[in-house]
């Protein structure tokens, strides 16, 4: 599962860290951390910035973790234009870390600042190509 | 030409500014980028005493190649106003490319590697299809973890706007009030995209770009250039009655994914970029008597505010509110009218924001001068807070 897979449009189908793809493809939703000196890392890095070793493992996030901040984007940069308007909201992950996705099924209303969200993998499934993504929703 | 470099001892000497020019910002499909380059050197040339083209040694572009259609812009643009064979090199930090060119120009002339150095922001980004901008503006933030979610520009600063609301009770009619200001400035200034008040009211009611930030709270882009000429203690004398001097030349990155900041209600390049400057300068924030800010959006400047210690964090919504950041308040903030009425060639901002302190300085403001203002900042950020630039100036 090739990282070409992530994103609805993807920019970098080359890096270290492509395991993230086949990870996202099983359901998972997966950081790194370095085996030196035990840094997370949410989005994953193949290299640690905290004390530079390039060895790191794989584990598991639970998704779970609560809104930073959101916006509802109503002008779109290519290639978004048929999903706008939609919500990107920034989500501090519960074991650190940070992302940033579509809020999904949440009434603009219920979004709230500092709410508990749950980070979901996800498939675009009315696509034939295979595209990752996740998506934040209730909890 | 300073060729001799290793025998000259200029390290001591003060390095400032003899001559500016700044071009109409706006639409210009009229002219090419180094058509667009030319206007302001020319002017710049001519503003300064008997200061002949060829006195010049030095010229440093600062612009973001990926909006021409023209590659390596230096080349296109040292030829064609008449500065070859001349050194010239290219600076790029994003929207911070012209205060980028201004520090590497103070850089040369310090080391004594350069007497004299124009330096021309120039951009053209209204040469690109709409298409190609809405691509562009697809990847400004991280392209790996965050454009393929369809982040935009509008979108990073709506995730400050957003925070920056919950954390300090700041409101959609604070910002609102930044751009009330700024195009109230700008209807003063000739060489502004815009040149027309607009009304609260206005503000808030137009179309909404990426909530809570509407369409009259961002800044628009534009083509144009600005140009200032830097020469030492020495030299600047011949050429002005006045020179303009750089006390202190902050510079600070952070990360360039919003995933990796400490928060989203600061921007920390500008608060350690201001700190080193003021440290140089052996000044407080309080001592600034007129300010140029990165206003791409509204709550940018609030953010500034606050970055730069014109009022304690939080709080810049309140001195917009209060109208300490006008002619007359505590610190006046972007009486050119910013980066929102003058529009935002990005390679040229810095640069223009120089001319304007310079230009308030001198006392040569007009209907917009701080009078007697003899301390004055630039603060120019590059993309959502990767670069900060802070130069303080002083007459
Ligand atoms: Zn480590």
């Amino acid at each position: 599962m090739p990282f070409k897979y992530f994103g609805k449009i993807n920019f970098t189908p080359y890096t270290k860290v492509d395991k993230f793809a086949d990870y996202l493809h099983e359901g998972k939703l997966m950081g790194t951390q370095c085996t030196k000196c035990g840094e997370r890392y949410f989005p994953p890095r193949a290299d640690c910035l905290a004390c530079m070793s390039d060895s790191v493992e794989w584990v598991e996030y639970s998704g779970e973790g609560t809104l930073l901040s959101f916006t509802k984007i109503y002008i779109a940069p290519k290639g978004f234009e048929d999903i706008a308007p939609y919500i990107l909201g920034v989500v501090d992950l519960k074991e650190g870390g940070r992302l940033i996705s579509w809020i999904k099924d949440i009434p603009d209303e219920e979004i709230k600042m500092d709410m508990p969200v749950k980070v979901v993998p996800r498939i675009f499934e009315e696509i034939e190509e295979i595209k990752l993504y996740y998506t934040i929703e209730k909890p | 030409m300073a060729v001799n470099i290793f025998s000259k001892q200029v390290r001591h000497l003060k390095v400032g500014i003899v001559g500016i020019g700044h071009g109409k910002f706006g639409n210009r499909s009229d002219a090419t980028v180094q058509e667009l380059a030319f206007e302001p050197f020319k002017q710049a040339i001519e503003d300064t005493k008997n200061l002949r083209r060829e006195d010049i040694d030095a010229l440093v572009v600062g612009s973001v190649p990926e909006y021409h259609m023209q590659r390596s812009l230096p080349g296109v643009v040292a030829e064609y106003v008449g500065m070859n064979p001349q050194s010239t090199w290219l600076t790029e930090a994003a929207c911070g490319s012209g205060s980028a060119a201004i520090r590497t120009a103070y850089m040369a002339i310090k080391s004594g590697m350069h007497d004299i150095v124009a330096v021309i922001g120039v951009q053209k980004m209204r040469e690109l299809s709409t298409e190609e901008i809405l691509a562009l503006m697809g990847r400004v933030g991280d392209v790996q973890w965050e454009s393929i979610f369809g982040t935009t520009f509008p979108g990073y600063y709506a995730l400050y706007a957003n925070r920056h609301m919950h954390e300090f009770g700041t409101t959609k009619e604070q910002m609102a009030l930044v751009a009330v200001k700024n195009h109230h400035y700008g209807s003063m200034n000739p060489n502004a995209f815009f040149q027309k008040e607009v009304s609260l009211e206005r503000v808030i009611c137009s179309d909404d770009v990426a909530f809570p930030v509407n369409v009259l709270d961002c800044c628009a882009n534009a083509d144009g250039a600005a140009c200032v000429i830097m020469t030492n203690e020495t030299l600047a004398k011949k050429f002005v009655d006045t020179p303009i001097w750089f006390t202190g030349l902050g510079s600070a990155s952070a990360q360039m994914s919003v995933l990796r900041r400490p928060n989203l209600v600061e921007i920390p390049s500008a608060i350690e970029a201001a700190k080193q400057a003021y440290v140089q300068s052996g000044i407080k924030a309080s001592d600034i008597q007129v300010a140029e800010v990165h206003d791409c959006f509204t709550i940018a400047e609030i953010m500034a505010y606050e970055n730069l210690g014109f009022c304690a964090k939080g709080k810049g919504g309140k001195f917009i509110e209060e109208k300490q950041s006008y002619i007359g308040g505590s610190t006046p903030v972007n009486v050119d009218g910013g980066l929102k009425a003058k529009g935002h060639p990005v390679g040229a901002t810095g640069v223009s924001m120089t001319t304007e302190i310079v230009k308030q300085l001198r006392g040569d403001a007009g209907k917009r001068q701080v009078s007697g203002a003899e301390i004055g900042l630039t603060h120019n950020v590059g993309g959502i807070g990767q670069y900060t630039f802070v130069h303080i100036l002083r007459r």
